[in-house]
């Protein structure tokens, strides 16, 4: 938590002001009963109604001026609570977008949303509770046992017992719950998860008519959960009676000590009602502590989860200054392996040198390596052995954002967002004139459909792209990475939603561009590379064989069986 | 207009009432224990101050007295406090239970609501309804209990006792204090909106967050890192904005009611005063209507204090019951159908059906299969297809003609035993958080070991689960980041080999599975299904090529049929589509 102080520095004045307004506010409601006891003792004794009415302004006038003390104080709270948390939303975005593949796959995005919004969420209500009452309620509980020192110090040792009696009290029951609000938590995301399954698999469900036996098991987490609240409640509950009767236990040790001391003189009966009326005012401040102690613990949960996204740093380091990429590239893989941080190698010992303006086919089973190895032509990963070359560079030379502009991407999965059709295929390239994106569309075989749509280039697309369908969400992605004329363009299992011919057609316009830019084409379908100038065969990560169709057919096993798998015999040596 | 949300608000309140019927001997309980709880307090004062009364000065001080107070003091001290633990032990059981009892009856409306409703809602926002909304409807009533129940049974007490002092200045205070109520209101109203509008933003920066580092590796290969900064900042200003706003106008209350209570508690003292000076009360008097009039003034307070609570629980509770207000799905009728089995003759007469009223998506469809015939269905994107499955399987009702199995009316099954007809692999994987195990035998969890290794090995599935870290006993996690989505869909297809189906249906069922393993894959489905009905959809021809019949279907209508040779040798949309994937760049 302390880590985070530093966002308080900005709000310094806030700070300062808001507290100090706050303690003026509560040493006006002290003065108040003094003021009334004035009234009673001087006003009535002497039947004075002027100055009853006097007095009584007054009490007014100081009820106002704490009004106004406390709107300042409630203002500077809500500026600098909102505005610490501004800045930490900001900072945590910036921070995450710094962040590689590898870091984000770790973390996980639910996460990451959860901690950037409800997070800093809580340690805004911290902030804003700083200011508010971190001063006023110790500021209460101190200044009782001090006017109660000062007003008598043998029967103020009942103060110094009952004291920490409370606060062991305190302590017992934040222990005892503190852990478990954690657990609860957990419970209540089990029934988010399973409400999540029973939504996304509404049809597996029904079809195997589990209905009831998913019923069943939500029962089961909802009751736990209800089971866990009930039992946290009932320690938690405990709080108020307990610490009520300590202090009122207190209230009838000063009665009865007191006796004593007004009975040998001490004391006067106006100072034992005004100790009593102590002891209370400390209780009712010690049920704001326990709050705020509730409030801190949260948040301090809260700040090391921040604290863990500042504190990853990023695997992949910016790169070099080398931003000469021009013109179509020479790829080069030597001796590439890679491993994601759950062990296995994924890719091993790849050798593979692709020419200028060469298209490559990359094949190979589920899991084979095939997206894992034109992932770190972008560097989305770095390489753990081995190097990735382009025109003889090493890819951790150039400057990573120059380098990822001259590639154009279609990932797997095809990702549109929120914005119009236009908004969406300018996004390698913020100023493409409308020329340029039709050209785009037309090698993509998205022409046809976006004429179509209603608003044409200006129809809005709905996050995740909702209102379009597979394929037509695929052809956009795939004319989004056309736009900028990329030098190398990578195709990652990009047509799979694609009917054959669409595909086909697809392919035969990319072919006709081909020598513009060095293709990387991953599939599964043989046929989608069969034509390709190199194809490279991988099989459990290691390379099974890089040449032409035919060659491979002759040569490699591996791929002579997926085509087989795909085409008949006759097909196969078409 | 007032009037009108009084109207709306009341029942919706009044449901959330009736979900405590079962708990009304707790409900009673606490009511008494919160009356017992506000006596105490009550009462503790007054016996203090009859204490005091004994210790007058030196030499004048009453031990006997004082010790037989302190007994009564003591005991009404630990009254007070029992009675208090067990109303708030009973508030949250009665609150954790209820809120229990909703949350189940909105989930099993989920699975009993059509799927059309599923479908056409967005699933985060289910969830937010079933988890957080409900969790704030909970938050809400407890604080209700806690502080209405004592608000109200203090204000009546402190009431009593200073109509018992003095009718006059008591009259006072009650005429004064709804002025607190009115303030607290009055900035409540202001406050909702505000809050409204945050969450509204709050609600947009998290969409926009999703968005973002969902997609961050798309945001990054295209190098958009700035512009995303930028677009979030704005978003984060905005929310600043609103944010200072609806937390310094809500952070108002508080202040504000003190002040009122402040000028009543001024008033009591000038009036009692006054009264006092012209001789009406003593002074004594005036001291004890001081304290009270301050445990009066202080639950309109606390009061006034969760209004927001409460306008924020009565807004998510309309929202879960809007869940719950949803027609489900018609109940089977008692004389449906419920056979154990079925021969697979399917017939489609006449379909028509759309998702939409005005996009006809099916029109006029006929379909004779008779039982053991292998079918494919084939098309373009958006020709159809899933939608046929999803009138077969009854997810959907026909709009116009029939679908029947075995030459019954689907619609006469009952839905349960219809579906059991059918085993079904889709294209979207979906496995439960579970174990491996678990999520194979998760149609018939009462299979032996060796029949869900058997299914497994069937599935081509059994060699990579040996090498999972817990081989059967993974759990599989809602990223399911471990298993790959072909890994997946394998799962899928043995949980399907498990229970042996008398028809198949399998959309796009193996399309995440390299074509090697699939090839098996459809070998075992083979044997599987021989002598049985199955549908197979796929975009890899390769994959139907054997099926006995293929459809294929442009537009929601079945354009041609026949097999693989004889729709070949026709020459049509088929053969097009077929010969289109060996064209390409062959130039």
């Amino acid at each position: 938590m302390l880590k985070l102080v530093r966002y308080l520095k900005e709000f310094r004045k806030q700070v300062i002001i808001g507290p100090l307004f706050k303690l003026t506010e509560a040493i006006f409601e002290l003065i108040v009963p003094l003021l009334m006891a004035k009234i009673i003792d001087d006003g009535v004794a002497r039947g004075d109604l002027p100055y009853v009415l006097k007095t009584g302004a007054v009490i007014v006038l100081l009820g106002l001026v704490g009004l106004g003390c406390a709107l300042i104080c409630q203002y500077s709270a809500a500026r600098a609570s909102q505005g610490v948390g501004t800045r930490l939303r900001h900072d945590l975005f910036a921070h995450v977008g710094t962040l590689s593949h590898a870091e984000i796959d770790k973390l996980g995005t639910s996460t990451l949303i959860n901690r950037i919004i409800s997070d800093v969420n809580q340690l805004q209500v911290a902030v804003a509770m700083l200011i508010r009452l971190v001063i006023r309620a110790p500021f209460l509980v101190i200044g009782s046992t001090v006017m109660a020192i000062w007003l008598d110090w043998k029967l103020s040792l009942i103060f110094l017992v009952a004291g920490p009696l409370v606060a062991l009290v305190l302590y017992q029951v934040m222990k005892r719950t503190i852990p478990f609000y954690r657990t609860i938590q957990k419970k209540l995301d089990r029934i988010g998860l399973i409400t999540r399954e029973n939504l996304e698999g509404a049809r597996v469900i029904k079809a195997f008519s589990k209905q009831e036996h998913e019923n069943q098991r939500f029962y089961a987490a909802s009751d736990d959960l209800a089971q866990s609240s009930v039992r946290v409640g009932k320690v938690s509950a405990l709080l108020n009676p307990l610490t009520s009767i300590i202090v009122n236990f207190a209230i009838i040790a000063i009665l009865w000590f007191g006796g004593f001391r007004v009975d040998s003189g001490a004391l006067t009966q106006g100072q034992i009602i005004a100790l009593v009326n102590y002891m209370t005012q400390i209780l009712l401040a010690l049920v704001v502590v326990a709050n705020l102690v509730v409030i801190f613990t949260k948040a301090s949960a809260s700040a090391s989860r921040v604290n863990e996204i500042f504190e990853t740093e990023p695997s992949i380091l910016p790169g070099g200054e080398e931003s000469g990429l021009s013109g179509t590239a020479k790829v080069a893989f030597k001796g590439v392996s890679f491993a994601y941080s759950t062990g296995e190698n994924a890719l091993e010992g790849v050798d593979l040198t692709v020419q200028p303006g060469q298209t490559v086919g990359i094949i190979g089973g589920t899991g084979a390596g095939k997206s894992t190895l034109v992932n770190l032509i972008p560097r989305f990963y770095d390489a753990t052995a081995g190097r990735v070359l382009i025109d003889g560079v090493d890819v951790r030379a150039y400057d990573t954002a120059a380098l990822r502009k001259k590639i154009g991407i279609v990932p797997q999965k095809s990702v549109l967002f929120t914005g119009t059709v236009r908004e969406n295929l300018r996004w390698g390239k913020p100023d493409a004139s409308d020329e340029e994106i039709a050209r785009a569309l037309n090698i993509a075989q998205a022409a046809e459909f976006v004429a179509k749509l209603p608003q044409g280039y200006d129809t809005p697309i709905l996050q995740g792209g909702k209102n379009l369908s597979g394929g037509q969400r695929q052809r956009l992605a795939i004319a989004r990475a056309l736009v900028g004329r990329p030098d190398i363009l990578i195709l990652d299992d990009s047509s799979s939603a694609l009917d054959y011919r669409t595909d086909a057609a697809l392919r035969a316009a990319l072919g006709a561009q081909a020598g513009e830019s060095t293709v990387f084409v991953v599939s599964q379908r043989a046929s989608a590379i069969r034509h390709a100038d190199v194809i490279a065969v991988l099989d459990d990560g290691r390379l099974a064989g890089v040449g032409s169709h035919e060659q491979l057919l002759e040569s490699c096993p591996v791929y002579r069986e997926i085509c087989l798998s795909q085409l008949s015999e006759e097909e196969v040596s078409r | 207009m007032a009037k009108i949300r009084q109207e709306d608000r009341t029942p919706v309140l009044g449901r959330i009432l009736k979900y405590l019927k079962p708990y009304w001997w707790l409900l009673t309980l606490a009511l008494l224990c919160a009356v017992a709880t506000v006596t105490c307090t009550l009462t503790g004062p007054v016996l203090v101050g009859r204490t005091v009364d004994m210790i007058v000065g030196p030499g004048q001080v009453d031990f006997t007295g004082i010790l037989g107070m302190a007994g009564w003091l003591a005991g009404v001290y630990a009254l007070g406090a029992l009675t208090q633990w067990l109303m708030t032990y009973c508030t949250n059981k009665i609150t954790y239970h209820t809120v229990k009892d909703i949350r189940v009856q909105a989930f099993s409306k989920l699975s009993t609501v059509p799927l059309r409703y599923i479908d056409g809602h967005s699933h985060g926002d289910l969830i937010t309804r079933v988890v957080s909304d409900i969790d704030v409807i909970s938050d809400g009533m407890l604080q209700g209990f806690s502080q209405l129940f004592t608000g109200v049974i203090t204000i009546l007490g402190t009431l009593a006792f200073m109509l018992s002092i003095n009718v006059k200045i008591a009259l006072v205070v009650v005429l004064i204090t709804p002025l607190s109520l009115f303030v607290a209101s009055f900035i409540a109203k202001r406050s909702h909106n505000m809050f409204r509008e945050q969450s509204a933003v709050r609600g947009e920066m998290g969409g926009y967050v999703e968005e973002m580092l969902g997609n961050q590796k798309i945001v990054k290969a295209f190098g958009r890192e700035a512009a995303s900064q930028e677009r979030f900042d704005e978003i984060n200003s905005r929310l600043y904005d609103c944010g200072v706003k609806a937390q310094f106008y809500s952070s108002l209350t508080n202040p504000c009611t003190r002040f009122v209570n402040g000028v009543v508690y001024a008033g009591v003292g000038i009036i009692g005063a006054v009264a006092a000076i012209n001789g009406a009360i003593t002074v004594g008097q005036i001291s004890s209507f001081l304290a009270y009039a301050n445990q009066y003034t202080k639950p309109f307070n606390e009061i006034s204090g969760v209004v927001t609570e409460l306008q924020s629980a009565l807004a998510s509770a309309r929202r879960v019951f809007a869940v719950l207000d949803e027609p489900s799905e018609s109940p089977d009728a008692l004389e449906a159908a419920r056979p154990a089995s079925c021969e697979g003759r399917v017939a489609v007469e006449g379909v028509s059906f759309a998702y939409e009223a005005k996009k006809p998506l099916i029109e006029d469809f006929n379909l004779q299969v008779e039982p053991g015939q292998r079918v494919a269905i084939v098309g373009p994107t958006g020709c159809g297809k899933t939608t046929l499955i999803n009138l077969l399987m009854r997810f959907y009702d026909v709009d116009k003609g029939a679908i029947s199995v075995d030459g019954k009316d689907i619609r006469d099954y009952a839905r349960g035993s219809l579906r059991a007809c059918y085993g079904m692999v889709l294209q979207d994987t979906w496995l439960f958080t579970g174990t491996v195990r678990e999520n194979i035998a998760y149609a018939r969890p009462d299979a032996s070991e060796e029949e869900v290794i058997a299914a497994a090995k069937a599935a081509h599935a059994h060699s990579f689960i040996k090498r999972l870290p817990q081989g059967y006993d993974t759990v599989i996690s809602e990223e399911g980041g471990s298993i790959s989505q072909g890994q997946k869909q394998l799962l899928c297809i043995a949980r399907v080999m498990l229970t042996s189906p008398p028809m198949l249906i399998l959309d796009e069922a193996t399309s995440n599975i390299d074509t090697r393993t699939e090839i098996r894959i459809q070998k075992a489905f083979d044997e599987m299904m021989r002598g049985k009905t199955s549908f197979i959809v796929a975009h890899r021809l390769s994959t139907i090529k054997e099926a006995d019949r293929i459809l294929v279907m442009r537009d929601g209508r079945i354009v041609e049929q026949g097999n693989h040779q004889s729709l070949l040798e026709r020459g049509g949309f088929y053969a097009e589509l077929y010969n289109s994937q060996f064209a390409g760049a062959e130039e």
